[in-house]
Parts: structure tokens; sequence; C-alpha cells
């Protein structure tokens, strides 16, 4: 029993992104087929050339025929995939994993969410019948519980703690400005973040992830095919995945001050990808903002930052696009937006940019590092799963 | 053998509407003092559920034979909602639970056939909410409370507090006042009309319950005359003849005419504050007059309210008038701009009935683990199937961390959710109620309440939340 992982033997050869923003013109079909064109003309292949498909939605349709009716797919494996906010990771894990195994020699991996339908803001989950027992509390609330307890275990004032949130906040803010396909392409004043109308305990409007919809794609195939597509293949170094077992909900030994399936699956996709200082070997990392603190907590889990000193980074900017290691570099799901079943894929697509130099100029990064990370959750503090990913552009 | 109140205790809600705070926005209504109001998550069945609790613990191990609530303001028509109490407490499947529904006299007649029952152990639950429309009379004068009365025969283990020295009842068909099932509010006759029948009814119970209990008017000790209408109840007061000492506050002035549930509220209260010997009375005018006499026993000088109706009239906070109009569906505000949740599964509901009603966990007998809700698998060293259950609804516990979410859906937003650590173990995060949002700190101790969550396509959703611990929660 093991998590070996597939090392260097599958590459990404094409990707595509949509704008992520509320889309009210476009619909999921919309989404999918301009995400997918984008991606076949990135890997120079026609439909047809693709053996299977996976696609991930939370909640915007069901099975693959979702994905198989706008691209008029026949007779195609088309598999639809969801787990929480990594639905879009999770349909590239499986498409990897299908390549790697040797069943099929392309595989499509595809995302799209359509939230702004639903009239009402932020994300709705569709109702299970149930006893009516569960909680009812918003995302942002469950996730407020970790800036105090965080505050309150490391000794960081109320106010300094209000600094740091604003301070990731505004630094995802400047990036996105820069991004094309940003949801939101403004730069924002610490001044303006805190002072945004409160949602959940101290979190306001600016420590959350924008919603939108959206769709972003990616095709793999075996690692010695990649040159066949691409001059500048980027290889999958790390798939891992944790899902909690919701235990951290009751267990009185959970103190709200890290994530422990985000760690679980760090130190899993560092092992499979020999990456010992990720700090240090790192050339950017995209990370599941969902909150202001989820990024913080983030940075002490992936093992960017000791425990407890995160906070000092963030102050520092250490993860500024021209820090030591930059973290969401285009914007993350605070600035970029939040499709659901797209944000994995999303954030492979910038590291696919920027390990490619292919960035626009401006928020192109400079570095000589090959490796990148994404990080995608999904859940909530003590009932999480997690998914971390490692590619580069070296073999070896 | 004995037989009378072996357990008493009222329910009063924690909120308070000044009636002062009625007349400014309408120009009229309202009236003096203060009228006890169910939060937006309460109704008849859960506050009958903590009334019941109360009185449950006010005789630590008395079982009763079957349980019995009365209210003219039902959560349910056609379901029972005595069943809904009945998995709150625990009871076991064998005892039956029965609902006395409809009129406001129910309340005095599920007690006065439950005194009448030797040989038995009733629990006696009376639970109502009384308002009418803006400015009305119904709307200041109401209040909403429960109040749960054990009756039994006295043993050894659960002496009789107050014996059932006996009464009487007059009955008599007139309209004074009235509601058409799924009216909202209730209709009055003239005034007058009615005090002309209540006055010679309230008479003639009070001076032929007095013989049957072979008492004089001169030795009672406590009483208090209930009822909606109030000319016709002070009228009546003042021809009972007793020492001008024995009359009881009436609880009007704080927390209102509570309908079904005050004969059963003003017992509870009389028997905590009287002394070994006197003599505590109470007579009713609804649709007739009903009289009932009792003594309080010696055993009452060893007895210890587990939380007196006066101190839960103390510990009360107030309420906005317009709070008060929302959650009585009088005014309609804004909701949050989040869906509405989906009705209850029955089935699912069944399923998890200790769970969703009892508050009841399980174990793990190897590594001791609490789980909340139960689970088969431990999630301390993964046994399979070795649970006992853990019973919490009465464990209190401490807030580890909370948070205020603005945006979640409820009847009264802000949502204030906290993460909750039990004592001798056990975590759940849960709503918090009866509580402002400022006041929350970590380290606050709270109790579960039994509450209403919300209510769609007709289903309540009934759970658990906690609350600060109640001040004055000693005698």
């Amino acid at each position: 029993m093991a998590s070996h992982g597939i090392k260097d033997r599958v590459a990404i050869v094409g990707m595509g992104c949509t704008r992520f923003a509320e889309h009210w013109d476009k619909s999921l079909d919309d989404l999918i087929i301009d995400a997918a064109e984008e991606t076949f003309a990135s890997a120079g292949i026609a439909r047809d050339d693709v053996d299977a498909y996976w696609f991930g939605t939370a909640q915007s349709g069901m099975s693959g025929v979702t994905l198989a009716r706008p691209l008029q797919l026949e007779g195609k494996p088309v598999t639809r995939v969801e787990n929480y906010c990594t639905t879009g990771s999770e349909a590239l894990r499986a498409a990897a994993y299908a390549v790697a195994s040797g069943a099929y020699d392309v595989a499509m991996a595809l995302g799209a969410e359509k939230v702004k339908d639903s009239g009402y803001q932020g994300l709705n989950a569709f109702p299970i019948p149930g006893d009516g027992t569960a909680r009812t509390l918003t995302a942002a609330a469950m996730f407020s519980m970790v800036a105090p307890a965080y505050g309150k275990k490391y000794g960081v004032g109320e106010d300094e703690l209000t600094e740091v949130l604003a301070r990731i906040s505004w630094k995802n803010h400047q990036n996105g400005a820069l991004n094309p396909r940003a949801q939101f392409r403004k730069a924002v004043t610490t001044e303006t973040i805190c002072a945004s109308p409160r949602v959940a305990g101290r979190l306001g409007v600016f420590d959350c992830a924008g919603v939108a919809d959206g769709a972003a794609a990616a095709i793999v195939v075996r690692a010695e095919d990649a040159h066949k597509y691409t001059d500048k293949p980027v290889y999958i170094k790390a798939l891992s995945f944790s899902a909690g077992s919701g235990s951290g909900l009751i267990d009185p030994a959970y103190d709200y001050t890290w994530f422990p399936e985000c760690a679980q699956a760090a130190e899993d996709a560092y092992r499979q990808a020999g990456i010992t200082d990720p700090r240090g070997q790192l050339a950017m990392a995209e990370v599941h903002d969902c909150f202001t603190p989820t990024e913080l907590v983030l940075m002490e889990d992936l093992g960017f930052a000791e425990r407890g000193t995160a906070w000092r980074d963030v102050l520092a900017g250490t993860f500024d696009r021209d820090g030591v290691l930059p973290v969401n570099p285009d914007g993350g799901l605070k600035s970029f937006g939040h499709p659901v079943g797209a944000s994995g894929l999303r954030m492979f697509f910038e590291t696919w940019l920027q390990l490619r130099g292919e960035a626009t100029p401006e928020r192109q990064i400079d570095t000589d590092k090959t490796l990148a990370l994404t990080h995608n959750l999904g859940g909530y503090p003590g009932e999480m799963v997690s998914f971390v990913s490692v590619v580069g552009t070296e073999l070896g | 053998m004995t037989r009378g109140i072996v357990g008493a205790a009222g329910y009063v809600p924690f909120r308070r509407l000044a009636r002062t705070d009625i007349a400014p926005l309408f120009g009229s209504g309202g009236g003096k003092g203060t009228r006890a109001v169910a939060s937006h998550d309460e109704d008849t069945t859960t506050m009958g559920v903590e009334a019941a609790r109360l009185a449950l613990r006010s005789a630590p191990g008395k079982v009763p034979d079957s349980l019995w609530l009365a209210t003219a303001t039902p959560a349910y028509l056609d379901k029972t909602n005595a069943t809904t109490l009945h998995a709150a407490l625990r009871l076991p499947a064998s005892t039956p639970a029965f609902d006395f529904g409809g009129a406001l006299r129910s309340g005095v007649g599920a007690l006065q056939a439950a005194l009448m029952s030797p040989g038995s152990t009733q629990l006696v639950v009376v639970s109502d909410l009384r308002d009418g429309l803006p400015t009305s009379t119904d709307e200041s004068a109401g209040g909403d409370a429960a109040a749960a009365l054990l009756v039994g025969d006295g043993t050894p283990d659960h002496p009789v507090l107050a014996e059932y020295l006996g009464g009487a009842s007059v009955s008599d068909e007139f309209l004074d006042r009235w509601r058409a099932p799924g009216e909202r509010r209730s209709r009055t006759w003239e005034e007058r009309f009615g005090e002309t029948r209540y006055v010679p009814l309230g008479t003639q119970a009070w001076t032929t319950g007095l013989e049957h209990a072979g008492l004089d008017a001169e030795s009672v000790n406590h009483v208090v005359v209930v009822g909606m209408h109030t000319r016709a109840a002070r009228a009546v007061t003042r021809s009972l003849g007793v020492p001008a000492d024995a009359l009881v506050d009436d609880l009007n002035d704080s927390v209102g005419q509570c309908g079904t549930a005050q004969v059963g509220l003003v017992l509870a209260a009389m028997v905590e504050a009287a002394r070994p010997g006197e003599v505590i009375a109470v007579l009713s005018l609804a649709d007739g007059a009903d009289a009932l006499f009792f003594r309080v026993t010696d055993a009452r000088a060893d007895w210890t309210p587990p939380r007196p109706v006066r101190s839960q009239i103390a510990s009360g906070a107030p309420l906005a008038y317009g709070k008060f109009l929302t959650w009585r569906g009088m005014v309609t505000t804004e909701p949050p701009r989040r869906p509405e949740p989906a009705r209850v599964s029955s089935s699912a509901a069944w399923r998890n009935e200790s769970w969703k009603f009892g508050f009841v966990g399980s174990k793990d007998r190897s590594s001791e683990a609490i789980h909340l809700p139960p689970a088969r698998i431990s999630m301390q060293g993964g046994a399979v199937d070795d649970m006992e259950p853990v019973d919490l609804a009465d464990t209190e516990a401490t807030i580890t961390t909370y948070t205020i979410d603005r945006l979640a859906y409820s009847p009264s937003p802000p949502i204030v959710f906290a993460v909750l650590d039990f004592d001798g173990g056990g975590r759940f995060p849960v709503e918090l109620t009866d509580v402002d949002a400022d006041t929350v700190d970590i380290g606050d101790r709270v109790e579960m309440t039994f509450r209403r969550l919300f209510s769609a396509d007709g289903i309540h959703d009934y759970f658990w939340k906690a609350r600060p611990l109640v001040r004055g929660d000693q005698d």
C-alpha cells in the first residue's frame, strides 16, 4: 500500500480557459465550447483526437452527457466528476491516471460552472433530502472561525490579523488587475478592504472569493508523446488527494488553525515529486484562497512557512508576485473568480502560462525555477477535501 | 394515598415586549408592563418541551405513564404534537402521548382529568402563543408561555408536593371568544355580555369547589383567577372572600395572558412560592369555570424547583416591537438573499429520531470518543458498531469558538453559531439562540434547548440549539 504517483509519465500539452466573470450572456454550453475549442487549438488537435473525457461540474449539470451534448461527442467515454470545490482538479486527476494507465492516448479534462443563473449571490448547494439537523451555515461563516483561532494560538493581535488578511486580499486583487481573464480587474486599497461590509464573523466582502461563471480545460498525453503536440509540455510531477472523515467538526482536538487534509495532501505530493523545500524549489503556487484566512493557513499547511509564522511572511511580501514564492499570481479565487467546477483547472492554466513564459509581460514571473504547485480544496474546516499537484517543465 | 402535583415547572420564553412600545408606532394599543414573547424558533411544542424537561428535572427519576399536551395554538393539526415532546423527552415508546386540542379550556381540562385518574402518573403540559392584530388588546395583553405538571400518587421517592383537595366545574354554552380554524386572530363578543356570564359561573365553581375540598375561603393562602376575559377575572377575584394577602400575581403584567398555559404557569409559580401546609387554589374562566384546590405538603420543604417561574420572568431581555411583529408574521421583512431550506424528509427524520428530537449521540466503547450525530464507525480507532447511546440534551457546554453568519438563511438573521465542547466530552457546532450577537464570547457557558429551525411545505424542522446558561438558574 502506497501512494506512488505518476511522476513524469503524463504531460499537459494544451490548455484553455475562458474569462471568469458574471457571464449573463453565456450559457454553460457556451462556456464549455469556448474552453474546449481554445484547448483543442492549443494542443493542435480536434475533438475526435481525444480518446476520453472527464467533465467536472459541481452542480451545473449531471453525467457526461452535459459535456457530450454541447461538444457533440459521438460514442466517447465521457464521465462527470464532482468533489466539492476540487471538482476541476479531480477531472484532471482522472484524465491523467487514465493516460498513465495506458488505457487511452489522449484525454481531456474540462471543468465548467454556470453559477450566476441561480438568482442568488454566493454558492448554493442543491438540497439533499435529510433529517433537518445539518448545518445551514455559509462557507464564509465556517472559514471565519479560522482567523480568531489562529490569532489566539499564535498571539497575533486583532488589528494585526486584520492587516494580514487585508494584505492577502490586496495582493490577489493586484495580481488580478493585470490579468485579462480575471473576474475583478481592479486594484483595491487595504482601506477599502477593511471597510467592506461584514459577511460572516470578521470577514468582509473583500475577504471572500469572487463568484463567477467560467470553464477551463486541459489535454493530457503520455510524457513520451508530449513533443508531438507542443515544444513546451508541462509534466505532471505529483497528484495528491485527501478526503477528511469530517471528524474535525466533532473532535475536541481540532483547533481551527490548520487544515489536516491539506497538510496530508501536500506531504504526499512533495514525496511523489521529490520536493524537500517547497518554498525554495517552487517557482509559484496557486492555492485555494476562498477566504483570506484560508490562504494564510495554507501557507503553513503547504510548508511555505513554519507554523505560526506565515502572517509575518504575508506582511513581508514573501508571497507577492515579485516575492520569494509568488502565490496566486493570476489573482486567485479572490479576484479571478470561482466557478466551482472550473477553478482547479484554472489553477493549472496559470502554471501552464507562467512556466512556459506565456503570461502577459507585465505579470510574467521572473524565475529560473521550473516547478509549480496547485492546491485546491472543498468543504469546510473540519470537513474537507484537498488536492495538491506539482507540475514542471523538465523531466527528472 | 395522596394524589396531586409531584413535579412542576413553568417555561417563560426569554424575550419581553414592553407594551409601551406599541403606541408610539401605531398611535394606539399597548398598555403597561411587559409580555413574554416566544422566539422566532419557538412554538407551543418547543415551549412545551422546555417546560416538561424542567418538570421532569424537578422530580428526578419519575417516569410518567402518559403525556398530555394541551394548547389552543398547536404547531400541527391532525398530527399529534405530544409525540414530538415524547421524542424530545426520550420517554418509552409504551408511554402514550395525546393532544388536548383547540380550546383555551383544554389546559385546565387536561389537568383536572389527570387529577381524577388515581393510580397513574400524567405529565400534563400546557403551552400557548397568544397575540392578535397590531394594537389589539390580545396583542398586548397576551403572552407566550408553557408549564408542565407531573400529576400522580405520592410515593416515598416522589412525594406529592401539592395534594389535590378537590374542585368543581361549571359548563355553559355561550359565545364570548372564538376563532375559526385557520384564522389568525381571535374575535370576542361585547365584553359586558361575557362578564355577566363569567361572574356567576366563576362564583358557583368557587363556592362548590370549596365545599368539595372541605375548605372555607378564609383558609385559602394563595389564589389566582385566570382567563382571557380580564374584567370578568377581576370581578370574580373581588368576590372570592379570601384574605387580601392571598391574592397572588396572575402574571398578566409580566408574562401576559397565556391562554391554555396560564393555569399551569400560575400553579407552578404558587407551588414554588408556597410553604408546607398552605392552601393554593386556581380558578379558570373559560367557557364555564373550573376551580382546583391543593394543600402544599411537608415534602415541599425538601424540594428545590429547578428554575422557578419568578426567576425566569426576571431574567428576560427586551425585544423591539418591530422584531415582535416580524416574528409573529404580522410584518414581512426582507429575507436574506439565499434559497430557503428544503422541507425535512419524514423518513430521514424518523430514522434519526433519537438524534434529531432527543439529542442522543453515540460513544465508542473502546476509545470513548463521542460522536454527534451518532456514528457506526468510530473516528478514533475505527471500531465498527461498538457504540452506546450518549444523551447530551441536559449536558452543559462551553463555547470553543463562534461566528456570526450574516448571509445564511434564517427566519431572523443573523445566525450566531458556535462550536461547543460538552462537559465530559463531545463537540458539536450548533446555532445559538436567545442571545444578542455582540454579547457572545469564547468560554461562555451554554445549555441545549429544543427549537423549531424553520418550516417548509408545512413541515416543521425541530432540532436543538444552544443558549447561554439562564441567569437566575438557582432558586
